[in-house]
């Protein structure tokens, strides 16, 4: 009887749209082979949030020490790999550009294909990397940069059906974080502070339009402001614990009511979270629940494959690798790009 | 020995491939065109017309700044990630030094290179010497050190222009300031610059970083708050 050899699918997949500089080598989009990630956030906690410029230059100090790292770790030479893969957008396009040509010089060097492929569409097939993703599936993101609900009829199909209209949701709690005096980043503070709390303050809950998946946390920010204001005038003192659960109470309450509502609306038979915030225990606690009610099969990766990284870009570009959605020593960073299906639907 | 030379530290773009002394591909280009998007295709094709294999490159010459912070990092960073993945060196060449040579001269060479609100990136050379090394600097320091040398002095760089009015009011007729089309970086100077140095060890590469000559606003910021008496 003939044997079939089957060669594997290593990507090489290189993630630098923010503060992390990621290198990761996935086979056949399932694997993690290696998964390099060189946080910057010890260097940008001094200022209190990322600086754009500042990322940019540990980018450039750390890219080829990550890529070397995830290729050794892989024990693999350039030669073995079926493709480079590289964050294209959205995120800092100064931090981006390092990525990007870093991945073309590679590519060029050895003459492999070229992915560039969208952050958000990483963050979503980080899933890929734990369990298989079944169709029609509805996914929330949630970030620094991003709140967004995606609706995926088929592989690689993605639809935004709703989005935050201000402020993403990590973006309000960072400034919440910083109304309670707490240290960057302050998202996780917040959910350990709310965790522990007995009383909660009672924060609006912003729905929007009846129909609308979108979101909307300035409100809700600027009552947290408010209230620390009066408080202060007031010459009282504020418990911080009440009030991180009070805020968080609100955030988790809208995310996981309007995924429902879209789960339901749109018969998905998967639901999955993904970006940092999605590492917020009150949130994945609420989802969980809510959705075992429901009977949906509801998923959230472990915590280092909720905030950036560079295996879900890898596990995102096999998909993109199996279409054949190639691109070109040109690529540009794309600070805004628009979430786009590479696959026609079906 | 195949050297690829390349300069995207500011506007301009230049990309070379020599074999040893002998210029085989020279690129040279100013139009409005990111370094990412224009960089790693002008390096394509210049290896294609020379008929090099990336694998057949040599040493690389990178042009290390100072200049546009985006710009210098966009050409060293495809310079290190190629230099390491081809295991080969990478020579980093004074963004200001590169410009000097434009100017065949044995007068003081002043290449300029605008950092916004009157302040330059700039060096004084004169030969071999360096009279005032490599920095960021406001025009008007710049001018003031020319005005103490007797010897005429040769701007050179794009932006030098700009400062055509500040530049002759206090230096007159002693200043000449290059045209355009001596203006533009060149990768083959970069490579003969190159030449001239020791190699670095390959493995030198992964420590490879632009030479801002700035600390971040950011940073800068931070430090003064870390001494809130010291003025």
């Amino acid at each position: 009887m003939g044997e079939i050899i089957m060669n594997n699918e290593y990507i090489l997949a290189i993630e630098t749209s923010c503060d992390e500089t990621a290198a990761a080598i996935i086979k056949d989009g399932k694997v993690i082979v290696a998964n390099i990630v060189a946080s910057q956030i010890e260097s940008h906690k001094r200022f209190g949030g990322v600086v754009p410029e500042v990322a940019s230059r540990h980018h450039v100090e750390q890219i080829t020490l990550v890529i070397e790292e995830a290729l050794q770790t892989a024990q693999l030479a350039p030669k073995e790999l079926s493709a480079v893969a590289v964050t294209e957008g959205p995120g800092l396009v100064g931090a981006l550009l390092i990525g990007i040509n870093a991945a073309k010089a590679f590519a060029f060097a050895h003459q492999l294909p070229l992915i560039g492929v969208h952050h958000i569409a990483g963050h979503i097939y980080a899933n890929a990397l734990v369990q298989p993703m079944v169709f029609p599936l509805l996914a929330l993101v949630v970030s620094g940069g991003h709140t967004e609900l995606v609706l995926m009829r088929n592989a690689g199909s993605f639809e935004v059906i709703g989005e935050t209209r201000d402020d993403a949701a990590g973006e309000a709690y960072d400034k919440v974080a910083r109304v309670l005096h707490l240290p960057y980043p302050g998202g996780p503070h917040i959910d350990r502070l709310a965790h522990e709390a007995t009383e909660a303050v009672d924060f609006p809950r912003v729905w929007l339009e009846e129909d609308s998946y979108d979101f909307s946390f300035s409100g809700l920010k600027s009552a947290v402001i408010n209230y620390q204001h009066n408080l202060q005038q007031k010459g009282e003192s504020i418990d911080a614990s009440a009030v991180a659960k009070g805020f968080q109470d609100s955030v988790v309450e809208v995310l996981t009511a309007k995924t429902l509502r879209a789960a339901r609306e749109y018969q998905v038979k998967q639901v999955i979270a993904a970006g940092g915030v999605s590492a917020n225990k009150g949130l994945r606690a609420s989802l969980t629940h809510t959705f075992k009610n429901e009977g949906i099969p509801f998923y959230v990766p472990p915590l280092h494959l909720c905030t950036d990284n560079a295996a879900m870009i890898g596990a995102a570009a096999s998909e993109m690798f199996k279409a054949r959605q190639f691109g070109a020593l040109n690529m540009n960073g794309n600070p805004g790009m628009a979430l786009k299906s590479w696959l026609v639907e079906q | 020995m195949i050297w690829l030379g390349i300069d995207t530290a500011n506007a301009p773009l230049a990309v070379a491939v020599m074999n040893n002394d002998e210029i085989l591909v020279e690129i040279k280009q100013h139009i409005k065109l990111t370094h990412s998007i224009g960089a790693m295709p002008a390096i394509e094709e210049a290896l294609q017309r020379a008929n090099i294999e990336p694998k057949a490159i040599n040493a690389i010459a990178v042009s290390i700044g100072p200049g546009s912070y985006t710009g210098v990092r966009i050409g060293v960073t495809i310079a290190k990630t190629l230099g390491w993945t081809l295991q080969i060196p990478v020579v980093p060449v004074s963004s200001l030094k590169i410009l000097a040579s434009n100017i065949d001269s044995t007068t003081i060479i002043c290449p300029v290179i605008d950092a916004r609100r009157n302040n330059v990136y700039a060096a004084i050379y004169q030969g071999n010497e360096t009279l005032l090394d490599d920095g960021h600097y406001s025009m008007e320091t710049v001018i003031a050190c020319l005005e103490s040398y007797k010897a005429s002095v040769n701007f050179v760089g794009m932006d030098a222009i700009k400062y055509e009015e500040q530049i002759k009011n206090i230096l007159g007729d002693k200043a000449t300031i290059a045209p355009p089309a001596k203006s533009l970086p060149s990768a083959v100077e970069a490579i003969l610059l190159a030449q001239q140095m020791t190699l670095p060890m390959i493995e030198a590469v992964h420590q490879l970083v632009p030479v801002y000559k700035r600390i971040t606003e950011a940073e800068a910021n931070w430090l003064k708050e870390q001494q809130p008496y010291d003025n």
